[in-house]
């Protein structure tokens, strides 16, 4: 995963304010309904899991399926009441995980 | 060009044969998204309403629809909601996506792009901390499907 996923945080916000995240990861999210050029059919392998936690409590989680479309993307709230980071975490079906963290100012 | 010899015309009925069998990706039944919803309710009673889900009526490309949900809640510790399920009715597996909220979410609301195989209803369901459900539905008319069907 070469690839590092794109966040839309905001750099500062006030106390209280609820802030709006998006997410984007280049990931296939292979369904394991489709079939390659050979007819055999491709395994599934997705990001099962994303979490968002602030200063290491989680404030938004999702489990994905397989009908989560190819480089999933997510939009979400976040209510910030201190400056802080931000932890955003996919789990892959092979046990892998992908980390970022971004920094939010509180005033 | 030489003419079809037997083993010619054998292959070629087999490839027939196998085309014809190739099983496209089950579809799930209505009745497997009511069993998932189920699941997730532990067969608690279902309220319609508070719930606004945002797809297009008509959907060009299965492979990537915007979806949103937004969940009419306070969000405070007496009443907030708590996790919300997404499944699709017409899809080979009806679960879709289960966005989970905790107090610092501030809002009851998230998107992202699903994949709806065919036409169907795409069922939301939200459960509050309280242990109450509600529910909202909403039809898309797909185009071209996804999930490779």
């Amino acid at each position: 995963m070469a690839e590092k996923p794109r966040l839309k945080v905001p750099k500062d916000a006030k106390k209280g304010e609820v802030v709006e995240i998006k997410t984007l990861i280049a990931h296939p999210m292979e369904s394991g309904q489709r079939k390659d050029d050979a007819g055999v059919l491709v395994p599934r392998k997705i990001i099962n899991r994303f979490t968002c936690e602030f200063n290491g409590k989680l404030a938004f989680a999702c489990d994905l399926e397989p009908a989560i479309a190819t480089n999933p993307y997510f939009q979400f709230t976040v209510r910030v009441e201190e400056s802080g980071t931000f932890r955003f975490t996919w789990i892959d079906d092979d046990g892998s995980t992908i980390t970022a963290d971004e920094t939010i100012t509180v005033a | 060009m030489r003419a079809l010899t037997r083993r010619d015309a054998l292959v070629l009925w087999a490839g027939t044969a196998a085309a014809l069998v190739d099983p496209r990706p089950v579809r799930a039944t209505p009745s497997e998204a009511e069993a998932a919803i189920a699941e997730f309710t532990g067969g608690k009673p279902v309220e319609p309403g508070r719930i606004a889900i945002g797809l297009p009526e008509i959907a060009e490309n299965g492979n990537t629809v915007e979806l949103s949900i937004a969940v009419e809640s306070p969000m405070t510790p007496a009443d907030h909601v708590t996790d919300v399920l997404v499944v699709g009715d017409g899809n080979p597996n009806p679960r879709v996506a289960t966005f989970h909220f905790t107090m610092m979410s501030g809002r009851a609301q998230a998107a992202t792009r699903i994949r709806l195989a065919a036409t169907q209803n795409v069922i939301v369901v939200a459960g509050t901390g309280d242990g109450r459900f509600f529910t909202a539905r909403k039809e898309v008319k797909v185009t071209i499907g996804g999930c490779g069907g």
